[in-house]
């Protein structure tokens, strides 16, 4: 039998770098085949040739045995490959049955036919057992039913082979599980599904087999029953990775960062975070555990004082914080490392050394009245950049040509360094690849140590769990469920995430 | 009596704002924000009144239509093509529209400001109900443009719910990558939107020209353009919520015409009404509506 696709040597450069080099690859009709590999590996493009966003520059692709040249989205459809993206495409004011007919409606003449997409969709839904109401507008369902929205909208276009991009990142565990079994169905029915991932457990578990991808090469594929999490690991990373972060017991301090009955709302008068309380100690990193989205990003805000306070209080080692300037907030010693680090953490047309200063550049050293003291400033960038070992050209290079990790080195550097007492980091590994994520874990539990109070927002129930000492679960603006990470499993903790406990909400 | 022709006023005030408002409905659902239909406008009282000068009024009301379309084009080209910023786009527009008729003027009727007195299209009077004592201002001696602009209200409607142009016309302008992604041309809607909104606004303006005055005069959409911008927003993107705002503007503009004759308050204040309503809706009403998630951003293919 024909496989359902296969690579020859596939090759695709960028300016500066080969994302893909010589990838061959086969991939069975009717397996789960996963693709693993760190950030930057090559997952990703590799997965946007097939689905036609990009052109290899050299090498073959074979789709049911037949030579292909995918030039467009479009053409990958005809060849019945459907892209699940990693960032939803759909559209949040439109129901669930008008996102998956977009642009492949049923139709009499011009006007839309209704009845029939419904019935088309109704079978799909009853086919694979999905659980979905049509009639749902998108912005009001959860993040597991958009995904099946978008799985759903490339089988409504008959697509054979499904190309998941890291589908489970934004899940709970629970629709983790879900989303799996949604999977073994699709296979049942004969569906090939590729399943892109850097999650090894969850690639064990649901792939037939696995290929590693690292630096834009194929390491190998292996089958699962034969291969550990630690040589996958090591595989995909190229030397011996620790799994387990080392963490001292630190004693307890004064309360250094109190938070109580905090009301924010959103720009349209909703609450985001509706009446939260928390209380950080010195030498204690608090982790929120929650789905995105529900108030954990303005809840990180208002502290800073980026975001309006409606009621309740903050309070940063002992001074009432509500109300005040950021600036002012600042200079009680608070340190913020936040989520989006290009629209806030960094000026990106700017140079390292003026990032590397910015916010604190009223500072008495940085200052040689009326303008900026630059020997003192390039002095401090290039200690840091030592310290950290941001690798880059010159600490005058603009600071969007670093890569993602060393960025988040340079505000690492910039925010801890100025012996904060209070550090809210934010999704502070997103994006980085597992050495750079091990290496803000490792910051992170130094501050610990010296007695810093830390906040830490995260969408990774991992990193939660293994850096919190106390974990509070964020639910719909508010902590429902607080834990020892020790007390509890990932499982219970998702139970929690996705609203207590019940599972009625999700209709599955 | 009185209170009829208040209304019938109110409607003949309403309806240039209320086609433009239908426009730029078309336009901001493909998520292109058109300042420029004022001068839209301005070239369809002026190309309107010229066409029907020569060759009557239907042709008028064609040449009206091509005209805001082809400076609609100009627009879509500026915008969706070259992604210049939508504001400056329009108000460039705005500025060529007043510049060129002016111009225009000039060279054909040898006067700057106005031109002679042009035909209307004939007038209708509705069966049956012009019969009846008290609705005859509003029922007799009716404009079709009249006529046609309240049939487009649930016309619109229906194409922008129902039919597979307004899904898509939609999905462009709420999500352009998603459309994207799935195969629709993003740039041919935004194109098709900015187009449909050009010949609208040069229907409305050749109605002040044909319906209203029977002349062009120069400065004769008195920023019309804009409060249909405010009545599309006020009615929250739709259809229907734009005509119910388009009527309240115009009821405020003839309720303006009517105070003056009373004389009470002075002149100045009562013409500022529709122009601080505008500003009051802007202000007030605004923050509670929800424009397209992407109205106002223009698209690059491999934008993140």
């Amino acid at each position: 039998m024909d496989k359902a696709v296969v690579l020859r040597g596939i090759t695709k450069r960028f300016p500066g770098i080969v994302a893909n080099d010589g990838i061959t690859l086969e991939i069975e009709k009717g397996e789960v085949h996963a693709i693993v590999g760190e950030n930057g590996a090559g997952k990703s493009t590799l997965m946007k040739i097939l689905a036609g966003i990009y052109q290899p520059d050299e090498g073959e692709i074979y789709i049911f045995g037949k030579r292909e040249r995918i030039t467009s989205p479009g053409r990958a459809i005809e060849l019945k490959i459907g892209m699940v993206h990693q960032h939803f495409m759909l559209v949040n004011r439109f129901t669930v049955l008008e996102n998956i007919i977009l642009g492949a409606e049923k139709r009499a003449g011009m006007v839309i036919d209704e009845q029939k997409c419904r019935k088309v969709i109704g079978e799909l839904l009853s086919l694979y057992n999905f659980s979905l109401d049509p009639d749902a507008r998108v912005e009001e369902i959860s993040v597991g039913q958009a995904q099946r929205v978008e799985i759903l909208k490339v089988l409504y276009r008959g697509a054979d082979i499904l190309v998941l991009d890291e589908p489970t990142a934004v899940l709970a565990p629970q629709e983790v599980k879900e989303l799996f079994a949604n999977l073994r169905r699709l296979k049942e029915e004969g569906k090939t599904i590729i399943f892109i991932s850097h999650k090894l457990d969850e690639v064990l578990e649901i792939a037939d087999r696995i290929t590693v991808l690292r630096r834009g090469r194929v390491v190998g594929t292996v089958v699962p029953s034969r291969v550990t999490k630690e040589e996958l690991a090591r595989m995909m990373v190229g030397k011996p990775v620790f799994m387990k972060l080392e963490k001292t017991p630190v004693p307890a301090g004064d309360v250094l960062l109190s938070v109580k009955d905090l009301v924010v709302r959103e720009n349209t008068g909703k609450p985001a975070v509706n009446g939260v309380s928390l209380e950080i100690r010195g030498g204690e990193i608090y982790g929120i555990a929650g789905i995105e989205g529900n108030g954990q990003k303005e809840l990180a805000e208002a502290i800073i004082g980026l975001r309006k306070t409606s009621s309740g209080q903050v309070t940063i080692c002992g001074r009432t914080a509500t109300g005040l300037s950021i600036r002012e907030i600042r200079d009680l010693g608070v340190a913020f490392i936040p989520e989006d680090r290009h629209r806030q953490g960094l000026v990106l047309p700017m140079k390292v050394w003026e990032n590397m200063i910015l916010g604190y550049h009223r500072k008495k050293e940085f200052l040689k009245k009326p303008s900026l003291n630059l020997k003192t400033a390039r002095e401090f960038t290039e200690k840091r950049v030592k310290e950290y070992s941001v690798r880059l050209s010159s600490i005058d290079q603009s600071i969007d040509g670093l890569s993602g990790g060393n960025q988040q080195k340079v505000i690492l550097g910039r925010e801890l360094s100025r012996d904060p007492r209070v550090i809210i980091a934010s999704q502070p590994t997103r994006g980085l690849d597992v050495g750079a994520a091990e290496f803000v874990h490792e910051e992170l539990l130094k501050k610990r140590e010296e007695g810093k109070a830390i906040l830490l927002i995260s969408a990774d129930l991992e990193e939660v769990l293994s850096l919190s000492d106390r974990v509070g679960v964020m639910y719909n603006g508010r902590i429902t469920a607080e834990f020892r990470p020790e007390e509890v499993t990932p499982e219970d903790v998702g139970v929690y995430m996705l609203g207590g406990g019940v599972k009625a909400g999700e209709g599955a | 009596m009185f209170l009829s022709e208040l209304l019938a006023s109110s409607l003949r005030m309403a309806v240039p704002i209320l086609l433009t408002a239908l426009g730029a409905v078309f336009t901001e659902r493909a998520g292109v924000v058109n300042i420029g239909l004022e001068g839209m406008m301005i070239v369809g009282s002026f190309w309107g009144a010229l066409g029907s000068y020569y060759y009557g009024p239907y042709f008028g009301l064609l040449l009206a239509m091509a005209a805001g379309m082809f400076l609609a084009l100009i627009h879509a080209v500026n915008t969706v093509t070259f992604r210049v910023d939508q504001i400056v786009s329009g108000v460039a527009i705005n500025i060529l529209a007043y510049g060129s008729c002016r111009f225009l003027s000039q060279a054909i009727f040898k006067m700057a400001t106005t031109s002679p007195h042009v035909a209307g299209l004939p007038k209708i009077d509705i069966p049956v109900l012009a019969g009846i004592e008290f609705l005859k201002p509003l029922v007799s001696g009716v404009s079709p443009i009249i006529i046609l602009a309240l049939l487009l209200v649930p016309l619109t409607r229906f194409v922008i719910n129902r039919t597979v142009f307004g899904l898509r016309l939609r999905s462009v302008g709420e999500n352009p990558l998603a459309a994207d992604t799935l195969g629709i041309n993003v740039f041919r809607m935004k194109y098709a939107g900015v187009l449909l909104s050009g010949m609208l606004a040069g229907l409305s303006g050749a109605y002040l020209a044909l319906e209203h005055t029977g002349m062009y005069v120069e400065g004769m959409t008195q920023g019309q353009g804009f409060i249909a911008l405010a009545a599309m927003i006020f009615g929250n993107w739709e259809p229907a919520g734009a005509l119910w705002a388009a009527l309240l503007f115009g009821f405020s503009e003839a309720l303006s015409f009517r105070v003056v004759e009373g004389g009470a308050i002075p002149y100045q204040f009562i013409k500022m009404i529709p122009y601080v309503l505008t500003l009051a809706v802007l202000a007030g009403v605004v923050r509670k509506s929800t424009p397209p998630a992407a109205d106002g951003i223009p698209y690059e293919r491999g934008m993140k």
